[in-house]
């Protein structure tokens, strides 16, 4: 039987961290990387006495997620305690939600591929819900103990859930990078995936084509970048496909994906599985959101990718391709809409290109984020108005480009006058040029007057090689043609 | 001075009778003397409260005295003490010294209170009698083979006994009226939410309050006005503005004092069950009441009896979870020889708690678990509203609730050590209170056949605590019962 007799069937449960100052049940702070334990108060290391007081920030974080995915934000919901032991988990028992969640139901637009093949889909969410973080086990450099950090303890998560309307890794990967995308575009979650900011479990199982129910899944625990989760559901999917054929049934477990070796390997199985005891936390009242509380969150909400989307469409003519991409994180879409701002929505189109195709080559080589590009988009805009007004070519437009990057100028106009690069269009000095070209490469024209297309090329070449490039590709052409008698 | 109330402390104070070092220094002297027998304290802080009382005296010197600065008082050792010992009653915190305070020890420090040490109590608050506390059983001063009442023992016995005029206690299930009832003082647990829990080890956070213990109404209204007030560190704590409760004890004394005031008898607290000698000291009390111009009327709590199967799933749910931070890795009791980390957390819990404290959270645990937890714990919520709906039912027929504290006076140390649910049915007039949230008071009104007291509790409505108060403060202005002192002291 063959992989194509199958149907591979994902949800993702994703911990996005809350981008609030302190944490959702004390005061000390979430900043990342201080020494272990100097960001754990009293509360965080769970004192005997201590009480939880709910961050309003988080809740209003969870609020604004629930809006922009469409989402139910619910009235009432009820913090609940997870009970189980581990050294790192200072109370006893993790304050979550379970029952009673604050964001329930929504969906997210994934768009899946590149060129002809792609398609859209729309992912539905379950439901989304408010917990505190842990702290970390350090099994390192301590001589065969273990050290505890609870700086990380009861940092702000939200835990999104999506249905399992998944049906590839792509598509997996497609709904978590539009996920990732959203919560930095709606400022709820810096989305650092290296500092864990935003974590991806996958429940993965398998069915045959055709099959109403859904296979047994397993879960892969704690996926950290796009690609290990594309790689630990490859690799999950095949193993469950190869243990079905060969005769066996899969069984409910959690596991781990090692980078190393590719492979998933089980952490524990159903039957090892916690019995957390859950009940609603007695420390803290049922959450309540009032319409105007969600009303206030609305009106503050950043216009959303979906819209962005469709205004680039229509209002400014882009293609769905390109109104995707430019609207596919925040910081590219600023950047995008700041350039079009000082060019004027004329130019919006060829901004377009160059965002997407110079500057984001560029970006890529010198591994930075759009937001740290060297050039502005003031000087992206001048550059484009300049192409636009013929004063350069688009050979010369990629030299001034690469100076602006380099710094050697602050606009495009300085860079064009220091350097001598504005397009020659003085017909006299350009059929000067030609003259010269012609006389030198009597052979070339020959080959031309012979039939051969292919001389005309070489011969506008260096005539474009004479003007140092400043000469208008078209003009030569045009002159060219008339001397050449063509 | 041992035997004055707190205005007369206050009085003394103020005119330098006395110093509040002299005073903390009476106290403390009496401490050593009677405590070895007793068994009240835990921990006593000579130094803090030495320390304490020079500052209440310059400020008394200052003029910017407040009701309570320079009155000595002993904490519960529940309550978090900034570098002192807090045990909670358990070898689990035998190495605990808080690093910080509690909110009502803060405010309490903050008013001039001198406190004079940590009172014995249950271990983790969980018990009757007091016997289950790591550090020994608490004796009754009036009867010293007889248990003082639980969980706070210690704080009754301390005022009782007069090794403090005023203490603070909990009450989760009866904690601070029994032990009232059983040593003869006066004990308020006022409404849920009114005194901060911040700083008070949870045993089961939605039942846990502070309360007050003093001789009479009047010191525990004094108390009790310095211990609450909201604090945004407790989402259970009620914002509403601080309520002074002797304002209305101020008024002056007439004949019929309590005219208007109709007191609602429990027909179920008034059935079998009740000791012969408790319900005639209980009778005589209510005479006194009606001839204070109080009118009694017959009232129903027909879901009463459920009190106890609910809060024994309750309680010890919450507890199960509460407990769980007692697990040997950052501070309390970790076993000296381990294997593995399983075996740590098992050998230190083993170790580090009681036999009353793991009956609790094994009971917990298991109503709690899959495919338990609906019929016990979501059934025990149920009855809780019930509970609580059957209170409001009476209240609408009467002003406050009147009935016996406890079935019987206090029992033998040792007496219920083999029947822990015999001791579990002695709280059934004061879970129900819990359950609810409301308010309740235990006074003392007389004396059993064995010599022991007998308390009567006072039940309002939600924040009722200065009605309570003013009912209890006329009957004591007219009666004595709260002027006898054991003869330990």
């Amino acid at each position: 039987m063959s992989r194509t007799d199958w149907e591979v069937v994902i949800g993702l449960e994703v911990h996005a961290q809350l981008n609030t100052a302190s944490k959702i049940f004390s005061g000390a702070s979430t900043a990342f990387g201080a020494e272990p334990n100097v960001q754990a108060s009293a509360v965080d290391i769970a004192l005997p006495g201590v009480l939880p007081v709910l961050n309003r920030g988080a809740v209003e974080r969870a609020i604004r997620f629930g809006l922009a995915i469409g989402a139910h934000v619910a009235d009432k919901s009820v913090f609940a305690r997870k009970n189980y032991f581990y050294p790192d988990l200072p109370k006893g028992y993790q304050i979550s939600q379970m029952d009673l969640p604050v964001v329930v139901g929504g969906a997210i637009t994934i768009r899946v591929g590149e060129g002809e093949q792609a398609y859209e889909k729309t992912v539905r969410l379950t439901r989304a819900h408010l917990e505190e973080d842990a702290g970390k086990s350090l099994h390192e450099d301590f001589h065969g103990m273990t050290g505890i950090d609870l700086n990380r303890a009861g940092t702000p998560l939200l835990e999104i859930v999506s249905e399992p309307d998944m049906r590839s890794s792509a598509e997996a990967v497609a709904y978590a990078r539009a996920l990732h995308a959203l919560v930095r575009w709606i400022d709820i979650c810096d989305g650092n995936m290296q500092e864990g900011s935003f974590r991806c479990d996958a429940n993965v199982s398998v069915r045959k084509k055709g099959a109403t129910e859904f296979g047994t899944r397993r879960e892969i625990k704690n996926l950290n970048s796009f690609r290990f989760l594309q790689q630990a559901i490859d690799y999950e999917v095949q193993w469950q496909i190869d243990t079905i054929e060969d005769g066996g049934r899969i069984q409910q477990a959690t596991v781990l994906f090692d980078p190393d070796t590719g492979e998933t390997r089980m952490m524990r199985s159903k039957e090892d599985a916690h019995d957390y005891r859950y009940f609603p936390d007695p420390d803290l009242l049922p959450l309540m959101i009032s319409d105007e509380w969600k009303a206030r969150v609305q009106a503050a909400m950043p216009e959303l990718p979906g819209a962005m989307k469709a205004r680039f469409m229509d209002a400014w003519g882009l293609s769905a391709y390109d109104a995707t991409t430019l609207t596919a994180s925040k910081e590219v879409a600023d950047f995008y809409q700041a350039t079009v701002s000082a060019a004027g929505a004329a130019l919006a189109k060829p901004c377009a290109n160059w965002v997407m195709g110079d500057l984001a080559a560029r970006l890529n080589k010198a591994e930075l984020d759009i937001g740290a590009s060297p050039v502005s988009p003031a000087q992206l805009a001048g550059l484009v108005a300049r192409i636009a007004d013929n004063t350069i070519s688009n050979a010369i437009a990629k030299k001034v480009f690469e100076a602006l990057w380099n710094g050697e100028g602050t606009t495009a106009d300085e860079v064009i006058d220091k350097q001598g690069l504005k397009q020659v269009t003085d017909t006299g000095a350009i059929e000067a040029m030609i003259d010269e070209v012609l006389a030198a490469n009597q052979k070339s024209v020959d080959e031309f007057r012979a039939g051969k297309e292919k001389a005309f090329n070489a011969l506008v070449g260096q005539v474009m090689k004479a003007s140092k490039g400043k000469a208008s590709p078209a003009q030569v052409n045009e002159l060219l043609k008339k001397k050449l008698g063509a | 001075m041992i035997n004055a109330s707190l205005p007369e402390l206050r009085r003394a104070l103020d005119a330098r009778q006395i110093s509040s070092v002299e005073l903390a220094s009476l106290f403390l002297d009496r401490i050593d003397a009677l405590n070895p027998e007793l068994n009240a304290f835990i921990t006593v802080d000579r130094d803090g409260a030495l320390a304490a009382a020079r500052a209440a005296d310059e400020r008394i010197a200052a003029g910017t005295a407040g009701a309570l600065t320079g009155i000595p008082l002993a904490h519960k050792d529940v309550f978090c003490t900034e570098g002192v010992l807090t045990t909670c009653g358990s070898k689990m915190l035998s190495n605990f010294v808080s690093p910080y305070d509690a909110h009502v020890v803060s405010l309490l420090k903050a008013a001039g209170v001198v406190s004079l040490g940590k009172a014995n109590m249950d271990e983790f608050a969980m018990g009757s009698s007091n016997e289950s506390s790591y550090y020994g059983a608490v004796k009754n001063p009036w009867n010293t083979a007889r248990v003082p009442g639980g969980s706070s023992g210690g704080s009754a016995a301390a005022v009782a006994a007069r090794l403090a005029p005023i203490a603070t206690g909990t009450d989760t299930g009866g904690s601070v009226r029994q032990p009232a009832a059983f040593c003869g003082i006066t004990g308020i647990k006022p409404t849920y939410g009114l005194v901060s829990r911040y700083g008070m080890i949870a045993y089961a956070s939605s039942l846990d309050q502070g309360g007050a213990f003093g001789a009479s109404a009047e010191d525990c209204a004094l108390l009790l006005s310095a211990m609450t007030g909201f604090d945004e560190r407790d989402s259970t704590s009620l914002e509403r503005p601080t309520e002074d409760y002797t304002a209305a004890l101020a008024a002056p004394a007439s004949a019929k004092p309590l005219e208007g005031l109709r007191i609602g008898l429990p027909r179920e607290f008034f059935a079998e069950g009740m000791a012969d000698d408790v319900r005639a000291a209980v009778e005589a009390a209510l005479d006194h009441y009606r001839a204070l111009g109080a009118t009694t009327v017959e009232v129903s709590l027909p879901n009463a009896k459920l009190a106890i199967p609910a809060y024994y799933v309750i309680a010890p749910a919450e507890c199960s979870s509460n407990l769980s931070r007692f697990d040997g890795v950052r501070y309390g009791h970790r076993a000296a020889d381990y294997g593995d980390l399983a075996d740590m957390y098992s050998k230190s819990r083993a170790e580090g708690f009681g036999a009353e404290v793991k009956r609790r959270i094994l009971v917990g645990t298991y109503v709690l678990s899959h495919g338990y937890y609906d019929a016990y714990y979501l059934q025990a919520q149920r009855l809780r509203r019930l509970i609580a709906q059957d209170f409001q039912a009476a209240l609408q027929q009467c002003d406050v609730i009147a009935g016996p504290t406890t079935p019987t006076t206090a029992w033998a140390l040792g007496q219920m050590a083999d029947d822990p649910v015999q001791m579990y049915l002695s709280d059934i007039y004061t879970i129900a209170v819990n359950l609810a949230g409301l308010p309740g008071l235990s006074h003392p009104v007389g004396f059993g056949t064995d010599g022991l007291p007998v308390g009567l509790q006072l039940i309002g409505d939600y924040f009722a605590e200065a009605r309570l108060l003013n009912a209890a403060h006329r009957f004591q202005q007219v009666t004595d019962w709260h002027a006898c002192r054991p003869a330990a002291a």
